[in-house]
């Protein structure tokens, strides 16, 4: 959509009224047919608008029970794997009459294994009729065949199924849609579909239904009085202080506090229950059942804005533990023992059933104190965001100097007397990151990147100097950072001076430099460096620089700082290298 | 040991015995010249000598060079080795080059494409010991659509974003895809546009080839002639200044990437058609067999997988190095053709070497 004049309203009478927009199926398809152009639709946009239009337009077409499944399916309720991969590449070769190695190279291109193997196969030889939901069916009960089953089910539906609908089936047997569709879009577009609420449908998406069992009237249309109660606020988010800081004006009409590096999130209690919100407004409750004791202690009529941390033995952890937690829908008992979650409270939204947005940020932090003080158990998951007053913009620096030591990521600076606003609003919080740590590192090795980055060389591993500069030794590996138009020269320049190949990797002759940026480094005995960096990304690429002229080993661990908890073996900082 | 008719040289593909070389990348005296795109045909050769389809092509490109035009299976003797240039399929004009030496056959095919495309001559198998072949969609996921296939979806697309007001924008290189789209654009949808590059090249090949009529897109042309129009654009006019008086508008591509989902959308296009004039991992298979030959030589496109499956089903296959780029992945390696899009001046026939060298070590040289 380019017209971005069109209202909420008036988009949604469009999706009703004339169902004839672009890319929309003008066939009148059913079944499996219709989910295959819908996801084909999501698949070749990039915008929102036209998304969320295709699903609502889905909505509005699909049976009852399809529906119930593309709800599942977008909100990672999948069910099981039935056959392993290993298994479908090999018969997907066999299939296409090539060479298993053949396969696999051209998966390594392709980037992406349903595509792959809806690629290679031969073209369909009839066509299927079947709806989404008999093909889950059958898939659910594929689990538990024989391995000669299987396979005659997979040869069966490949023959009966054109290129996308083969592509999107086996994308439901090997998981793992990547269509850009969140949850929260999911339920945009219901709500257009169906006319209810998007918060109200947030809510009765959540928990633990069963596509199954559940019916489509059961888990969308159905009223229920305690979706009222789930309620979030806004959130009010802050603009980044990007030259100087003094030019906020008085340092003493502010408070400053940690910006901590976990979830944003909004937790209400209300009518003895607790909702936990997170920034991108999906209610996440069900993902921190460690919350929940907290409605013992907090009276009704309470909301808290603050951040999700994970904290154990009276320490911090780091946003990577969090993210081992991030997009799982049940959370293991392992996982709750070693990545426990507090609340990290910093303001106040309601308290005692009355909105506070409007009062000013220093009394309801005056409010936020005192409940957190009458809270007398021991040991809740819950803490406060210490605010600190400075006499100058200089001492306020110090203390953003510290921020590695205290595990956050800067300051946030919010004017004493600002209300809670909506959205992202100029001049009354700011967020004062630390500057990254970097570092002139030599590319050594390159694989090609996945979705749209497939077959162009993206994911890059760095190396810096032994002591005698004699070999580089991997630090880092990072994927970000550079223009497309940059990552297609590097791109080039790795198809032209490539020294090996493992598999998917190359080892590529050490000529360009570039700075790589993190935020945070510690030891760590899973490296082969000896040192484990957080959020490695490229900064910029050094063309101005030769290889002799990259920093060492020893230049990084120099930046190791000498004392605090950054001194610690840190277990999870870096994705695993292969 | 004898050397081989047919060597790869820093300068290009080599026969010693005539001392001509096959669409050479370096400047030099005597150049067989398979087609008009840019790899193929370069700068700065004292003579050309290609079929007679090509002559217009790359005097208009190359401006004024020593040309000389054969016609398709005519014999061209130079000191006892017999050449003769045979349809490649892959744009107008292209041509596979027979060599023929002592009773010794090579073929090299350039690009190539088996599917018949309306306007280049049929591609057509020739018998010989040793095929020099590309393989820019050497693997076993490119299959191609039939065109008509493709070019009905197109005719759609573009009926489509008429009745919505817009303007279609279709990406094709100047030479080649966008005469083969256009041929089978269907004029009664709306008018069909052109940015200049292309426009000047088909003028170039409207002497030979049937196509329905064309509009210059020029600063003149009023905002209100996008509407419902399709325009046939280089790739590097995506995202340009030029490009913006068209809005309201929807872009799509017709490449053989496009057969990737990752391509399509890092390129942030609309649609991606899948039509290519390479050939297919189908077609490359049964044109190697149908030549006859033992001996396989994969220069451009995934080379070593392509060739190693030919290893494995018996051929006696290799790679060699060239330049050629075939069909790029983010479509701009034609863009020299359009001087606007960039003002590089053509190498001189005394060009200095050293420049060109970098020029072709450099980072940028997909983009050239």
């Amino acid at each position: 959509m380019k017209d971005k004049t069109l209202t909420k309203s008036s988009l949604k009478q469009e999706t009703k009224v004339t169902q004839e927009a672009q890319n929309l199926p003008q066939e009148n398809l059913g079944g499996m047919k219709l989910f295959a152009a819908l996801i084909k639709t999501l698949d070749s946009t990039n915008k929102t608008n036209e998304k969320v239009k295709a699903l609502a337009h889905y909505f509005t077409q699909a049976a009852d029970k399809d529906k119930v499944w593309t709800i599942a399916i977008l909100s990672h309720r999948r069910p099981p794997r039935p056959v392993n991969t290993t298994l479908m590449r090999e018969w997907a070769s066999e299939l296409a009459n090539i060479p298993l190695w053949l396969f696999e190279e051209s998966y390594h291109i392709v980037g992406d294994l349903a595509e792959t193997i809806a690629l290679v196969i031969p073209a369909a030889t009839a066509s299927s009729e079947k709806s989404l939901t008999e093909f889950l069916e059958e898939m659910i009960a594929l689990k538990r065949k024989s391995e000669e089953k299987k396979k005659e089910y997979l040869f069966n539906n490949w023959a009966n199924l054109n290129y996308y609908e083969r592509f999107v089936f086996t994308k439901l047997i090997t998981g793992g849609f990547r269509i850009g569709v969140s949850q929260k879009l999911m339920t945009r577009a219901l709500s257009q579909a169906t006319d209810i609420e998007e918060d109200v449908l947030a809510y009765k998406l959540m928990g633990d239904w069963k596509p199954q069992t559940i019916s489509f009237h059961d888990l969308v249309i159905e009223e229920d009085a305690s979706q009222q109660f789930s309620r979030p606020y806004p959130f009010y988010l802050a603009y980044a202080v990007e030259e100087d800081v003094t030019a906020l004006g008085d340092v003493t009409d502010f408070l400053a506090e940690h910006k901590w590096d976990g979830i944003r999130s909004q937790t209400i209690f209300r009518n003895g229950e607790i909702f936990i919100w997170s920034r991108g407004e999906e209610l996440v409750t069900d993902k921190y059942p460690e919350l929940e004791i907290l409605k013992e202690h907090i009276p009704d009529g309470t909301v808290i804005d603050g951040e999700l941390l994970p904290f154990y033995e009276g320490q911090i952890g780091t946003f990577n533990d969090l993210q081992t937690r991030i997009g799982r829908k049940t959370v293991s008992k392992k996982m709750l023992k070693e990545v426990p979650v507090i609340i990290k409270a910093y303001d106040i939204l309601e308290w005692e059933g009355k909105d506070l947005r409007e009062t000013a940020f220093a009394k309801r932090r005056t409010i936020l104190e005192s409940l957190y003080s009458n809270i007398t158990a021991k040991g809740l998951p819950i803490g406060i965001s210490e605010t600190m007053e400075f006499d100058s913009w200089q001492e306020m620096a110090g203390e953003r100097d510290r921020s590695r030591e205290m595990r956050s990521e800067g300051l946030m600076i919010k004017r004493k007397d600002s209300p809670y606003r909506v959205g992202r609003k100029k001049g009354d919080w700011w967020k004062w990151k630390v500057d990254p740590l970097t570092i002139d590192a030599v590319l050594t090795y390159a694989m090609r990147g996945h979705g749209r980055r497939s077959n162009l060389f993206t994911d890059y591993t760095f190396g810096l100097w032994n002591e005698d500069k004699s070999e580089l030794v991997t630090f880092a590996k990072a994927y970000s950072g550079l223009t497309d138009a940059e990552f297609r020269k590097v791109d080039a320049w790795i198809k032209k001076n490539t020294l090996e190949r493992f598999g998917p990797v190359r080892s590529v002759t050490a000529h360009h430099v570039f700075e790589i940026a993190f935020e945070g480094i510690a030891l760590s005995k899973r490296h082969k460096s000896g040192i484990a960096t957080r959020f490695p990304r490229i900064l910029r690429w050094r063309q101005d620089k030769k290889i002799e002229e990259a920093n060492t080993l020893e230049d990084l661990k120099a930046m190791i700082p000498s004392n605090g908890a950054e001194g610690q073996v840190v277990k999870e900082s870096l994705p695993p290298t292969k | 040991m004898k050397k081989p008719l047919l060597e790869f040289t820093d300068k290009g593909i080599y026969c010693a015995p005539a001392r001509v070389y096959l669409d050479p990348w370096k400047p030099v005296d005597k150049a067989l010249i398979t087609h008009g795109h840019a790899d193929h045909s370069r700068w700065g050769h004292k003579q050309y000598i290609t079929h007679e389809s090509n002559v217009p092509i790359i005097s208009h490109r190359l401006g004024d060079i020593n040309v000389s035009g054969v016609r398709f299976r005519e014999s061209v003797h130079i000191n006892n080795v017999k050449f003769s240039f045979h349809p490649a399929g892959h744009i107008p004009g292209s041509s596979q080059i027979r060599v023929e030496h002592k009773g010794e056959v090579w073929v090299f095919t350039g690009d190539y494409k088996t599917e018949v495309d309306g306007i280049s001559e049929p591609y057509e198998p020739i018998k010989c010991d040793t095929f020099i072949t590309e393989c820019t969609f050497g693997l076993p996921a490119f299959k191609w659509t039939p065109q008509a296939e493709v070019m009905d979806d197109i005719n759609t697309w573009w009926a489509q974003n008429k009745a919505e007001g817009k303007c279609s924008v279709l990406f094709a290189y100047s030479l080649g895809k966008a005469q083969r789209l256009l041929k089978h654009l269907d004029p009664s949808i709306g008018k069909i546009m052109t940015h200049g590059a292309i426009e000047k090249m088909t003028e170039v090949l409207r002497p030979m080839i049937d196509m329905p009529a064309t509009e210059l897109i020029t600063r003149d042309t009023p905002k209100a002639a996008f509407k419902g129009s399709l325009v046939l654009a280089p790739p590097a006019t995506h995202g340009s200044a030029w490009i913006r008086k068209m809005v309201p508008y929807v872009t799509a591509s017709a490449s053989g990437w496009m057969a990737f989902r990752g391509a399509r959308r890092r390129r942030a296009i609309d649609k991606g058609f899948v039509m290519s004039d390479h050939c297919d991992w189908p077609s490359l298979l049964e044109s190697i067999e149908a030549t006859g030959a033992e001996k396989i030589i994969c220069t451009h496109g995934y080379t070593d997988i392509f060739s190693k499956y030919l290893r494995s089903i018996g051929y006696d296959a290799r790679t060699e190095e060239t330049q050629y780029e075939g069909e790029t992945i983010d479509d701009r390696n034609k863009a020299e053709e359009d001087p606007e899009l960039n003002p590089t001046p053509a190498l001189s026939e005394g060009g200095s070497k050293k420049e060109d060298d970098e020029q072709a070590q450099s980072l940028t040289s997909t983009e050239i």
